[in-house]
């Protein structure tokens, strides 16, 4: 394993960094599509998030990992802004989206969501077919002028989600009735159908049996060519399979961040090592 | 029969039982071991297996009572009363048990009926002693066997969760038995009236006019159930009209926009719509929906009667809002938390995800009460008598009065009745065709839900 070349900094350092990239491990230091600063979440008096600073690369696969409860799933909810579907939630501070604050009140939070997919822990395709899971999106955003370019969408959104070869010849079948792994690349390929530029996952392996979630895996590494992947995940192989950034989570803090390789084999934490060495958690 | 010394002595037999079942397994388990079931267990076997004998042999009685009591009577009374037939012998059977129960005796009573009375009371005392001693003798003898059967390996949790079974299984067939027993008294009954009006005329008259009951004599008028049926249909029409919608919109309002707070206030405001008696919206209807749509019609230029089928319609819909606003709600609350976000990470807006995602996965449920609220609308009386004008003709004009099928059932019924004549008798025959209405809408339902329903896990 080569030296690491980058300094880890403490995430709350962050703001100091005016430049605009990232490095992750594989290659050169990419532009950055997120941006976040001191972002605070409330559930009613209750804080859940202090204060998370964090710059996620485009076109890589950036992973949130840490115990339960730590507040990472949370985190993620923010950056399409689903927390503002629960009750008594309240985000403090700022996220951009290539340099535009996602919590302005100018911004609508439909075109948000459409720029920023979200695929969640538990397969949740809806109780219509194959196609229509697929269609839905583009469908409701208007994205194609007829029924040969929405077919068109559908198939593409499929093989993208390595599905098409299972499935093209079920298309109109319930897509509740396929299995966990394949539900959740049709919920996937449902994400991909509205060309998000960033897709969010949360713990979207924890449902299913090894060999689906390495289906799952191999899948988040194509994507990545074309999509900015943020995943949650409790497993730390998985992060370190597949990511190319991992940020620490605990007790609703970042504890730290940067390249994957360096925060699994030289973390600047204590937590980290912990962590990672399976002290806790 | 004394049915509170009956109860008792069954109450005090279950209890010593289950006293004798429990303390023998415990006796038994200090001594021979481990027993296989708790001593609750040997307690509840023993009692059912005192309890079911003695109340076997109290149903018998209760069954085949009556007629013994009745045979005893005819025997005590002479040769020459025994021997009528027919209403002359029921007359001094009923006599002989008023004397006996010193209730409604009516004038003088001869030697001979006091001799019969007398005899009759001895007989009942001691057939309530003699059936008492039987069921008190099986219920011992049941008891005796289930004490001897009691071991340590007998599974007595087994056994009684099996009559448990057996006593679920019976509690549902009641209901079962239930249906069936009022299909078959209206169906005997409308076979009678099929034997004075052809079916024909009946389903496919478009003329309803009864005349009044004379019995037997005279032209006994027409009997078509056009008229009715399409009063029916209309009033329950509009009042769907006006529920579904409006008790829709209050459901997905209350389950998807209202905060917790808001949802728990109106919702149970809502569901006071459904506790008011039907006769007071009846008022309503006629007092001041009725006048209202009258006067509103005038200033449109159209004719609107204050007692019409739309009087009726919309009063009985204001009725059935909560029908289907709480079931819809409900139903609707149960779509999973997923479907909903993952709808809405999409992109989609919270009327597309409601129209879209969660209306469809909620529909066989939004069937149900909309088929609940139809049988209501149906079946509805008191403010079809009051509002919809009484006036069973073939209108299509919803402005003007009509009657139902329920209105006519009570006007039918109502009054000097006699259930020889067609006049009451179509009342049979009309409660079967709603039934029949009722029962193929909810197949149909059935059949629909099943069909089209979008399912999640």
């Amino acid at each position: 394993m080569h030296m690491p070349s980058e300094k880890i900094v403490p995430s709350s350092d962050l703001y100091a960094i005016s430049s605009s990239t990232v490095r992750t491990p594989d290659e050169s230091p990419r532009p950055v599509r997120v941006t976040a600063r001191d972002v605070s979440v409330f559930y009613g008096a209750k804080q859940a998030l202090f204060d998370v600073s964090i710059d996620i690369p485009e076109k890589a696969v950036t992973a949130f990992i840490g115990p339960s409860g730590c507040g990472k799933s949370t985190f993620l909810r923010c950056l399409n802004r689903m927390n503002d579907t629960i009750e008594d939630c309240r985000v403090n501070g700022r996220i951009e989206l290539d340099g535009q604050n996602i919590y302005d009140a100018a911004l609508d939070v439909v075109e948000l969501r459409a720029r920023v997919g979200m695929v969640f822990q538990k397969p949740n395709p809806f109780p219509k077919s194959i196609y229509e899971n697929v269609a839905y999106g583009p469908r409701i955003h208007g994205l194609a002028k007829n029924k040969a370019e929405l077919d068109a969408i559908v198939e593409a959104s499929l093989h993208k989600a390595s599905l098409w070869s299972e499935v093209k010849d079920r298309l109109n079948e319930p897509g509740t009735g396929l299995s966990g792994g394949q539900q959740q690349r049709l919920c996937i390929a449902r994400a991909i159908a509205v060309s998000p530029e960033v897709i969010l996952m949360d713990e979207p392996c924890s449902a299913l049996d090894p060999i689906a979630t390495a289906k799952i895996e191999e899948l988040i590494d194509e994507l990545k060519q074309n999509f900015t992947i943020v995943i949650v995940t409790h497993s730390m192989q998985q992060a370190a399979r597949v990511s190319q950034r991992t940020a620490f989570f605990h007790l609703g803090n970042l504890v730290e961040e940067g390249p994957t390789d360096m925060i699994f084999t030289s973390p600047g934490e204590k937590r980290t090592q912990d962590y990672i060495t399976g002290r806790f958690g | 029969m004394n049915t509170a010394l009956v109860a008792a002595l069954l109450l005090l037999l279950l209890g010593f039982a289950y006293q004798a079942g429990w303390s023998r397994s415990r006796s038994l388990a200090t001594t021979g071991g481990r027993l296989h079931s708790r001593p609750v267990y040997h307690g509840s076997l023993a009692a059912i297996w005192a309890l079911v004998p003695a109340l076997l042999v109290l149903a018998l009685w209760t069954l085949f009572g009556t007629t013994a009591t009745r045979a005893y009577i005819i025997a005590q009374l002479p040769a020459e009363i025994a021997s009528q037939t027919g209403a002359a012998l029921e007359g001094a059977i009923a006599r002989i048990r008023q004397i006996e129960s010193g209730f409604g005796v009516v004038g003088e009573t001869a030697p001979y009926e006091n001799a019969a009375a007398q005899a009759l009371r001895e007989f009942r005392l001691l057939t309530f002693a003699v059936v008492l001693a039987s069921a008190a003798g099986t219920g011992a003898i049941g008891l005796w066997l289930a004490r001897r059967r009691i071991t340590t390996a007998l599974r007595a949790r087994n056994e009684v969760e099996k009559a448990v079974r057996i006593v679920l299984i019976a509690c549902s067939v009641v209901a079962i038995l239930t249906t069936v027993g009022i299909v078959a008294s209206l169906l005997s009954e409308a076979i009678r009236f099929f034997t004075f009006v052809s079916p024909a005329d009946f389903f496919f008259g478009t003329v309803w006019n009864p005349r009044f009951s004379t019995t037997g004599s005279g032209p006994s008028g027409e009997y078509g159930l056009l008229p009715l049926l399409w009063g029916t249909l209309m009033v329950a029409g509009i009042a769907i009209a006006v529920a579904l919608p409006i008790g829709l919109m209050t459901a997905i309002y209350l389950s998807q926009y209202a905060r917790p707070r808001v949802r728990s206030t109106i919702k149970p405001i809502v569901e006071v719509l459904a506790g008011i008696p039907t006769i007071v919206y009846g008022f309503f209807a006629l007092v001041t929906v009725g006048p209202f749509l009258a006067t509103l019609g005038q200033s449109l230029g159209l004719q609107i009667r204050a007692t019409s089928a739309l009087t009726a319609g919309v009063v009985m819909g204001i009725m059935i809002i909560p029908f289907i606003s709480s079931l819809s709600d409900d139903v609707i609350r149960q779509v999973p938390r997923a479907m909903r976000d993952g709808s809405l990470g999409l992109g989609a807006t919270k009327s597309e995800t409601i129209k879209r995602v969660i209306l469809p996965a909620a529909l066989p449920g939004i069937v149900g009460a909309f088929l609940l609220a139809v049988s209501r609308a149906i079946g509805e009386t008191m403010i079809v008598v009051l509002a919809a004008g009484n006036s069973p003709y073939l209108r299509l004009n919803p402005g003007e009065p009509v009657s139902t099928v329920t209105v006519t059932i009570v006007n039918q019924l109502t009054g000097d009745t006699d259930f020889a004549s067609p006049q009451s008798l179509v009342a049979f025959a009309l409660g079967l065709t709603l039934f029949a209405m009722t029962l193929v809408l909810n197949v149909a339902a059935l059949y629909i839900v099943r069909r089209y329903r979008e399912q999640y896990e």
